[in-house]
This record gives structure tokens, sequence and C-alpha cells, in this order.
């Protein structure tokens, strides 16, 4: 499922972001933190602009957490700044700042019943009783909460408190909503259908999301642009498509996503089209990335999906005028995961390539078993050629 | 899910009876004793209440009793203060110099045996020239119960997720503010049974009391143990079941407070 929003055909041809937005909400500049001697974010800049859904993903320990307690003002960085609507925020206290914050595990309070977990900010900002019950009536109708609100949080079902924590971190009406793994605790069904009423509530609120996964298809289903995170710094900013079909480097392609990676070098040049001897494969054809890669040692992703398998091949002039690559190989495993098959397939030359079709039939009459011959072929434009 | 009533064994009711019977028969014979009528304790002479009018004309009994309620209260209100505060900081503050240390010195009193705390104490009180009295029976008890509070009282603290404070904190309350609308609710049972606690370590305390009390300043197991010195009176009986009784009722109470607040606090059986 990718944003289909996007009107730029050739997700690679641009840098910019697809959607544009105004002035940025958030300006994080040279931010570095360390405990100890482990830099948990290294020298990081990042703008994020009002009304935005950004995400940030990453492996666990990655930095992501750090930032976003930064942001929330739980940790002060030891260099940087982070900028509020051009105000330096940097050594504002936490309960000064018109930011709020779900937790992971919603932290919501044992002692007080849902609607003074939602009314605990309103009482902190000074509203009348009435103030608090308009507003607090007003957040239980927007996350569907009505007849619940005297109950306690040990009364609640997981997707019970993780309302209640986005509706208490909400009430105050924050500038900035900062999620971390908020949907981490549910199970799969339920984070699917909360994914979507999240996007709804952020759209109709028009308040910017931060949110913090290790979920990659949570980030994609999400956020309008994705920061990928890995030892402290940020690999990559980019929308959803751009970060699955222009990954900026090796270790972003295997990040996200599944993808064949063929180590080679390049032999031949012609404009922009480039023939390469892959290690394992033999000959491929591809297109230059738009930051052409030199003579360096490359590599080849591409992904399963972009990959067809036939018996016969495609047609031999194709293959000839280098518009169409076709490797020849043996199907080796077939894993059936429902709505498609994922396929093993040893090529001739040594290299195993992974090979997603959907199964759009019922019936397996034409399905490729282990052991058949077949051709894999794929298109230079499908093929991302990255530095290694 | 339904809990099945444990399936008791002969063995298992034997054990429990003898256990039961070793812990309270001293304790209905000393109840049954004060209701005596003979005025010798070992000779039953039918049922009176006469020791218990004695014992309310007894002006230095009532003194002691009265004293060591005063001194319970105060050093068991000291000593919540103290220990909350000591289980506060060695919960909180992970990363100070000294922590480890602290944190073995506040147990060491645990296992100190009592004549060296009280003739420790009591060298500490001649040597500032401080008066015996009231205040240093009060200060040595608070030194005493102060740990017990820390143990009880830390080891609610550790159970209480740090996030909380920092959602409190996030929803705009300072820290000291965050503290009191979250952290303290939820610690308040720890801190009342810490209290209670003190409490009663106060009012059964006998060792360190005699080494740091003055002249005129008689606690009550003082007090009781000087009588008994000259040979066990029946009104003696009375007071030791009076005192029974009064810890029973705060037993029963505590526990019932403390089930309350569960019932409506985290570990609630759902609706």
């Amino acid at each position: 499922m990718t944003n289909l929003t996007a009107t730029v055909a050739d997700p690679a041809a641009s840098d910019a972001p697809v959607i544009a937005y105004p002035t940025p909400l958030l300006r994080i500049d040279g931010v570095t933190k360390a405990f100890g001697a482990h830099s948990a974010v290294d020298n990081l800049s990042l703008d994020i602009k009002a009304g935005e859904f950004f995400a940030l993903l990453g492996p666990s320990g990655c930095g992501k957490t750090t930032l976003l307690r930064m942001l929330a003002g739980f940790e002060a960085p030891d260099t940087g700044k982070i900028e509020l609507n051009g105000e330096d925020i940097a050594a504002v206290l936490p309960h000064q700042r018109p930011v709020n914050m779900m937790f992971q595990n919603y932290a919501l309070f044992p002692h007080l019943n849902v609607r003074d977990n939602i009314g605990f900010g309103l009482k902190s900002a000074g509203l009348t009783r009435l103030g608090i019950d308009t507003r607090v009536a007003e957040m239980v109708a927007l996350v569907k909460l009505q007849g619940l609100e005297k109950r306690r949080p040990d009364q609640l079902s997981g997707g019970q408190k993780q309302r209640v924590a986005l509706a208490r971190a909400l009430a105050r009406h924050p500038q900035l909503l900062l999620l971390d793994e908020p949907l981490a605790a549910l199970d799969k069904k339920l984070r699917e259908e909360t994914q979507v009423e999240l996007m709804a509530l952020q759209r109709q609120l028009g308040t910017t999301f931060v949110i913090v996964t290790h979920d990659q298809e949570e980030a994609m289903t999400m956020a309008d642009r994705i920061g990928v995170m890995h030892g402290g710094r940020l690999q990559q900013v980019a929308t959803p498509r751009q970060l699955y079909e222009a990954p900026a480097s090796r270790w972003i392609a295997e990040f996200v996503g599944d993808i064949n990676i063929i180590e080679g070098g390049i032999t031949h040049r012609d404009g922009h089209r480039l023939t390469i001897a892959g290690r394992d494969v033999g000959t491929l054809f591809a297109i230059e990335p738009r930051h052409p890669v030199g003579d360096a040692v490359i590599c080849v992703a591409i992904r399963p999906e972009k990959i067809r398998l036939s018996r016969r091949g495609p047609a031999t002039g194709l293959v000839n005028s280098g518009a169409m690559n076709s490797l020849e190989g043996v199907i080796s495993d077939v894993g059936y995961l429902g709505g498609r098959s994922l396929y093993k397939v040893k090529l001739d030359r040594g290299a195993t390539l992974r090979v997603a079709l959907a199964n759009t039939a019922r019936l397996d009459v034409d399905a490729y078993s282990i052991g058949e011959r077949v051709a894999a072929w794929f298109a230079p434009d499908d093929c991302v050629v990255l530095v290694q | 899910m339904a809990v099945h009533p444990l399936r008791l064994s002969r063995f298992n009711i034997t054990s429990l009876v003898l256990g039961l019977a070793f812990l309270y028969l001293p304790i209905i014979i000393l109840v049954i004793y004060s209701f005596n009528a003979s005025r010798l304790v070992t000779v039953w002479g039918g049922w009176s209440t006469r020791w218990y009018t004695e014992l309310f004309n007894d002006r230095a009994m009532l003194d002691a009793a009265w004293m060591s309620l005063c001194v319970g209260v105060v050093s068991a209100t000291l000593a919540t203060l103290l220990g909350t505060l000591a289980a506060i900081a060695l919960t909180r503050g992970a990363g100070f110099r000294g922590r480890t240390m602290m944190s073995g010195m506040l147990y060491a009193p645990l296992v100190m045996p009592e004549v060296i705390t009280g003739l420790s104490l009591l060298l500490l009180f001649v040597a500032l020239d401080a008066g015996r009295g009231f205040v240093t029976v009060t200060i040595a008890h608070t030194t005493l119960t102060m740990c017990f509070v820390t143990v009880v009282v830390q080891s609610r603290l550790a159970g209480i997720d740090r996030s909380l404070e920092e959602a409190a904190m996030d929803l705009g309350r300072d820290p000291l503010r965050a503290f009191l609308a979250v952290t303290l609710p939820l610690i308040w049972p720890a801190i009342a049974a810490g209290w209670m606690l003190a409490f009663t370590l106060s009012l059964d305390d006998l060792v360190i009391a005699s080494f740091t009390t003055g002249p005129g300043s008689a606690t009550l197991p003082i007090r009781i143990y000087s009588e008994v010195r000259l040979g066990v009176k029946p009104e003696i009986n009375a007071i030791c079941t009076l005192i029974v009784g009064f810890i029973a009722v705060v037993i029963v109470m505590a526990s019932l407070a403390s089930k309350l607040s569960s019932t409506r606090g985290e570990s609630a059986a759902p609706l």
C-alpha cells in the first residue's frame, strides 16, 4: 500500500517532497545527545512542517525514542537547537511546552477514571470545571469512548486504553503531538483499524503528528513523510513511496521491505543506460540514478514483486536490445502467503532471487512448482543502482 | 477464573491448629486472667473486672500509656516523613554518588542489635548533654523505625512506572505537582502501612526506650517491666489485654483500608 497522492511518475527522479507544506513548525538543527560514550542522536537536522504526519522509523536502539524525548523535553540535547515556531525550546521544561506526548505504555493514571485522566492536562491549564467538562466530553466523543467516563484504566481493554491516552494527549490542543510506538501493544487487526482512525483524526484536527515506530508497514500506511534512523543519524527522509522505490542506500533498501541485492560492477555506459556485470548473475541492464555512481563497486537492488516469472521468458528481441533483463534458473522453494506467493529462484549462474507473485486465481493450475525451469525477468527501470 | 477452595488434609489442619495455638494460646490465657477476681495471678478466683477499674485509677500507668502514645505518634510521623524522602531519593536518584552505600547504611539498623543502637544513642545524648526524656526517646524511635518505612515505601515506589510522572509533567504539571498528583496517591497505602509499622514498633520497644528515657518519662513497656519485676499484678494482665485489643483493631483497620484501596486501585477485578 503506497501513497498514491504522488504525481511524479518516477519517484527516483525527484528529491523534493511531493506534498508542499508551509514553513516548518519544528526545526531540529544539529542536535546531538550522548549517554556516556554512546551517542544516541548524532548531529541530526530535520524540518517538520505544520500539519504533517511524520514517522521516525528505525530498529530499536537507533535513537528515535531519544529524539522524541528531546522534543517532549524529558532529555536536553548536548548541542544543537530545537525550534518550535522559530523559538528555541531546547531548554524549556516539559510542562511549559505546547507539545504533548502519547506514551508507549499509555502511562494512564491508575488512580483516576477516564474522565479525570483526559481532564488532567486541562486542570493544570487552569480551566474551570465547566470548561474541563465540555472539553472532556468533546474528546470522549472524538475517540468514541462515550459511556466509559467513570471506568478506571484497569477496567478498559487495550484498545480503549489507547484511545484514552490519545484523548488525554490531544485535550490540550498541542501544536505538536508525539506518539511513542502508539500501536505496539495492540493486536494486528485492531492495529490496522487504529492506523486508519489515527490518520482520519490527524486530518480532521490538522495537528502535527510525530510518531516513533519500528513497524515499517505502520509508518508507510500513516505517514506523509518518513525519516529512517540508524545509529543516531537520519539515513533518509522521504515519502513512503520514495523510501520504498528509491532507497538512498543499501542499508535502507534492505531495512525497508523485502529486496534482492546483486553486487557487481559497471562494464558499459550508454547515456543513462548501464550495463552491469552482476556477481553470480551475469549481465544486467539498469538506469543510472540521479546522482551518478561513477565507477565504484555498486549493487543492484530489485524488489521481489517487480520480477515476473514465465516458462518461456520475454521476447528475445527485448532481451537482446537491453530493454529487459532475463535470468534463467530453477524454482528452489515456494512459500504460499495467501494473497501472494514467494518463490526462490536458483539462477544458473549461482545467485538466488526472491520473487513475489500475486495469487490472482483461486485454483493453482498454472502455479510454478519446485524444480521447474523458469525465466525471471524485470525491466531496467525497476532496478535501483546503489553505491556499495 | 474461579479459584477452587483449597482442600485441607488432616496434616494441614493439625499443623495449622498447633501453629495458631503456639502463637495465640499465651495471649488467650493473658486475656482470661485479666478478668480474674483473685489477687494471685496463677489462681483462678472467678470473673471480675476489678483490675480494669484499678488500672484506670493508676495514675502512673495511665501517664506511661499516654507517654507511649505521644512518642509513638510523633516518632512514627517523623520516621514516615524521613523514610519516604529517603525511599524517593534511593529509587529516583539512580545516579548520585554513594547511592549504594547509602542504601546499605539505611538497612543497617534493621539488623543492628537494639542494645547497641540504644547504647550508642545514650552515649550520643550524654555527649550532647541532652536532658533525657520525651524528646530523646522520640528521636531514638525515629531513627529505629525510619528504615522500616523506607523499605516499605521503596518497594512500592519501585513498582510505579516512571513514565506516569513524566506524563503528568507533559500534561502541564511541574515536577513537584506531578509528584503530588500522581505518585503520592499511588504510594499512599505504603506510606500509611509504614506509619503503622513505625507506630507499633515504637509502642512495644523496651530496650531502646530504657536507654534513652529519663526519670518521669517512662513509656508503657518500661512501666510494665518495672512493675513486673516487683511481681506480676493482675492489673498488668488488664493493660496488656487492652494493648492487644488496640493493636488488633489497628491491624484490622489497616488491612481493610489496603483491601479497599486495592479494589479501587490498579489491581482491581474488572466490572
